[in-house]
């Protein structure tokens, strides 16, 4: 208690001292400092003149005491009237700091300050004053926060400094949402040329603003706003189908993950693998155990399980092909219970040995989060990322099928088993290699899938019917197909969702598609001459 | 008239129909027996709950049979019949709503109970005439065939076969399942339709309406057995097995395939409807998860280990695979999936004509006579 008397009086005699001979000088006045003893003794008229003031000097402290009187923790010591700011406010004993300084006082009854008193009214000031000081910091981002702030918050006193701001703001997008607020300003006190400014704007509050002007008297303002929102709702639309139209590409771009290992083991191969689904399940898993391998870096467990992800999915895939899938050589529905079959196993042995219930797989950072395109329109960046990844998939798979020896292989054992024998090509290994590869690039979609769904025993199940229908619909055998097919499905499923509901426009998408198989059983894109079965 | 009843009563002179009918009329006559006749104590007594559970697994037989007739002697592989059970069992599971009347839980006399839940003010128009058994009756044979009728002209027109036929199956009756699970649907979204009071006036939880039920049941089976081995016989029977073994010859023979397909696949479809219907009323429930794709697979998989295309041989797999669901799942409810995924497997890849073939093979072995193979593809 002494010791914080003693600091106290310190700080006291420092203060004096300092008051003592800066007392002469006229521009003193104005120093922070002096401000500051000043607002505590000012009355409640004073107190928002002394804060502007304070808040001109371009104190760098400025914005540390406006926002303490704001939350009431500014406050003096009683007995020797230095200004201290209460850093922790509970209990009997406050935590104080000194307010010039930001030197840590200890603790101090609280019967022995006395806070600073502020009502709303100086509250909503120093919101204004703290809005404008934040104009003027270094970072554009946090400009650009502090103008969307000020959206309908502008008065009179503030918009003559905004225009002020206006003039020196060298930042483009700091400076539409600066014209904005100020417009906003203007149309409420009925500036009727004001409504151009805003209408090309997406800000709500811009829209709210309009709103009320459209019902405001004066029938030359009501009619420009009317025009200027039409303009804006024709903005939103365009817009909206954008949003629409990112959301159809990234679950189309997830269908196209999940079907593509399979447009390799049922389009090139032609076998009919039903646990394709549980592959995808086994690469989502890796992604799962990788994290719990190296906790607290889920990027780089994340990054890590591609790889990891694809050999366990190729190992898990090439057991399927050695133990059932090879006896089953041209008895394609046999193949199709059997891979069934094991599909019931994995899942089952998944529920067993790690547990029935979803996993949790954190996203990284890095992954989180969105990218604002504007004030209507965000996206989402791990979508982004599984769009870019199923994109590098395909292009991947492209590449080996058309320009490696392994993919030229594949296609002649497609084509003509027993010519691409008598030439020298190992028939029973490019079976292998092939399904090998199917199956990894399952495992590839299930690390992008643990980022955007419930990791459990039940994943791959959910993705079985889907992938054979994007299979069917791009055409058997035909990767591109499989492209388009994904990526149209997606976009057509999400089209209908907005007026149909999730599960209406499933069953739909699902109707269309046997629908359209009836019209062309061969898909979008069939197989010509003499890769084409029958 | 003549020619129609000769090709009715054909299976009847064949031995295999006089063994299985056999079989069937004895076991039907000795569970009665036991039922009725033998002292509850007694270790012979068939309980009530036993003679629904064996009613039950009649049904799964029917539907079996339903999928032989197509698998086996079409060489269509269904992954939806499910969904034709299923529509089956609503037309009846709307019959009993309806037959509940005011003893729901909210005594509305005429709206089931989930549709009072659901504010519905009155009745949608594909619930009228549920209330009349006849109307419901037909429903159970008109529902799923008329879906057959559609999906297979549409199907079978444009030559859809195969593996592409096996998917678009199983899509079609996944796409239902979300359907039904809607609310919107008016059949009581995923919990269906339940809390069965009685049928045709015969009081659902008596002991004797059960024991009538399982006789339906058993009596279905073998007419669905004796129709089935009616059209396999016949000459479209020939034709059907034909198309099987090679469409394109068949086609280019000059028979309309698609007209022999979409008949043999309607037929089915409707026995599967029949089959659902009687299950309904024992199991006392009718819900989606009947359209799940995984219980249409299921259903083959009761086909391949009895033996494809013998019929016989899907009653036996239904039978077999059922009662060891039944065990498995009561004493280690996990271990059911493994054993049903390891038999996908060992049937496929070890036993590909079923225990039908290992009887027949067996036989031939008796009777020493290697010249009279059977080809099933």
């Amino acid at each position: 208690m002494s010791i914080h008397r003693l600091l106290a009086r310190m700080v006291l005699a420092v203060c004096l001292a300092l008051g003592a001979t800066l007392a002469n000088a006229q521009a003193q006045t104005n120093a922070p400092e002096a401000l500051l003893k000043r607002l505590v003794e000012a009355g409640q008229a004073e107190k928002t003149d002394l804060l502007k003031a304070l808040s001109e000097t371009g104190d760098e402290r400025a914005r540390g005491w406006l926002e303490a009187v704001r939350d009431g923790k500014l406050a003096m010591i009683e007995d020797t009237g230095a200004l201290v700011i209460v850093v922790n406010n509970r209990g009997r004993n406050w935590q104080i700091a000194d307010a010039l300084t930001g030197e840590d006082l200890g603790e101090m009854s609280r019967r022995d300050l006395q806070s600073l008193r502020v009502n709303n009214a100086l509250r909503a000031d120093i919101e204004g004053i703290l809005s404008v000081i934040d104009l003027t910091v270094a970072d554009p981002g946090q400009r650009l926060d502090a103008a969307r702030n000020l959206l309908g918050e502008v008065n009179e006193a503030l918009a003559t400094q905004l225009q002020a701001r206006l003039q020196v703001e060298d930042n483009g997008q700091v400076r539409d949402m600066l014209t904005n607020a100020l417009a906003i300003y203007q149309v409420e006190q009925g500036d009727v040329e004001a409504v151009a400014t805003l209408s090309g704007s997406l800000n709500p509050t811009v829209r709210a603003a309009l709103n009320n002007a459209v019902n405001s008297d004066d029938p030359a303002l009501a009619a420009a706003a009317e025009k200027a929102l039409a303009s804006i709702e024709q903005k939103l639309k365009l817009n909206r189908a954008a949003e629409t139209l990112y959301f159809g590409l990234s679950l189309g771009s997830v269908l196209v993950l999940a079907a593509i290992g399979l447009a390799i083991t049922f389009g090139v191969m032609g076998v009919i693998n039903m646990a394709h689904g549980e592959l995808i399940m086994l690469g989502a898993y890796t992604t799962w155990g990788m994290q719990q391998l190296f906790p607290g870096q889920p990027g780089l467990a994340l990054i890590l399980s591609i790889p990891a992800g694809f050999l366990v999915a190729a190992l898990a895939g090439i057991a399927i092909e050695r133990s059932v899938i090879q006896y089953l050589k041209g008895r394609p529905l046999e193949t199709l219970l059997a891979t069934f079959g094991i599909s019931l196993i994995l899942q089952q042995l998944v529920r067993t040995v790690i547990s029935p219930l979803n996993r949790t797989v954190v996203t990284p950072e890095w992954m989180s989060g969105s990218i604002m395109v504007n004030e209507a329109l965000s996206l989402t960046l791990n979508r982004l990322y599984v769009i870019g990844f199923a994109l590098v998939v395909f292009a991947g798979l492209m590449l080996i099928m058309r320009k490696t020896r392994l993919g030229l292989e594949v296609r002649a054992v497609t084509q003509n088993r027993a010519m691409a024998r008598s030439m020298g090509i190992k028939a029973t290994k490019v079976d292998i290699m092939t399904f090998a590869l199917g199956s990894g690039v399952a495992g590839l979609a299930g690390v992008a899938l643990s980022q955007i769904t419930n990791v459990g025993p039940n994943l791959g199940q959910n993705y079985i019917i889907d992938s054979f229908m994007v299979v069917v619909f791009g055409g058997v055998g035909n990767l591109w197909g499989t492209l388009i097919a994904g990526l149209s499905l997606g976009t057509i499923n999400q089209l209908l969702e907005p007026w149909a509901g999730a599960v209406l426009a499933k069953i739909m998408v699902l109707v269309l598609i046997i629908l359209f198989i009836q019209k062309r059983p061969r898909g979008l894109f069939p197989q010509k001459g003499r890769a084409a079965e029958g | 008239m003549a020619t129609s009843q000769t090709w009715l009563l054909r299976p009847f002179q064949e031995r295999s129909t006089q063994l299985f009918l056999g079989v069937l009329f004895a076991a039907l006559v000795l569970v009665t027996f036991l039922h009725l006749f033998m002292p509850e104590d007694s270790a012979l007594h068939v309980s009530a709950y036993t003679v629904t559970l064996l009613g039950k697994y009649l049904c799964y037989a029917l539907l079996a049979v339903a999928v032989d007739l197509v698998w086996g002697y079409l060489g269509i592989l269904s992954l939806g019949h499910g969904a034709f059970f299923a529509l089956g069992g609503y037309a009846m599971g709307m019959y009993l709503m309806r037959q509940i009347g005011d003893r729901g839980v909210y005594g509305d006399p005429v709206l089931p109970d989930f549709m009072v839940f659901l504010n519905w003010q009155e009745l949608p128009w594909y619930w009228q005439g549920f209330d009349m058994a006849w109307f419901a009756f037909i429903m159970v044979l008109l529902a799923p065939g008329l879906l057959a009728l559609v999906f297979g002209f549409l199907a079978f027109r444009s030559r859809v076969t195969g593996v592409y036929l096996s998917i678009i199956t199983q899509a079609l009756t996944f796409a239902l399942m979300l359907a039904f699970f809607r609310n919107e649907m008016g059949f009581g979204g995923n919990n269906g339709l339940t809390d069965f009071k009685d049928i045709l006036g015969f009081d659902l939880r008596s002991d004797a309406t059960r024991l009538g039920l399982f006789l339906a049941t058993g009596i279905a089976l073998a007419v669905g057995y004796v129709v089935c081995r009616a059209i396999v016989t016949s000459k479209l029977g020939r034709v059907s097995v034909a198309c099987r073994d090679a469409e394109a010859r068949t086609r280019f023979l000059g028979y309309r395939v698609e007209r022999v397909q979409l008949f043999v696949f309607v037929v089915s479809a409707m026995l599967a409807g029949v089959a659902g219907a009687l299950y309904v009323p024992q199991v006392g429930i009718i819900n989606p998860s009947e359209f799940s794709p995984l219980f249409s697979i299921e259903i083959v998989v009761w086909v391949a280990l009895g033996g494809r295309a013998t019929l016989y041989g899907a009653v036996i797999g239904a039978l077999l695979v059922n009662y060891a669901k039944t065990v498995f799942t009561g004493i280690m409810p996990d271990a059911w999936l493994f054993a049903l995924g390891a038999l996908f497997v060992l049937v496929t890849v070890f036993l590909p004509k079923g225990i039908a073939g290992l009887l027949q093979k067996r036989r031939q072995k008796d009777d020493d006579q290697p010249g009279a193979q059977e080809a099933t593809a």
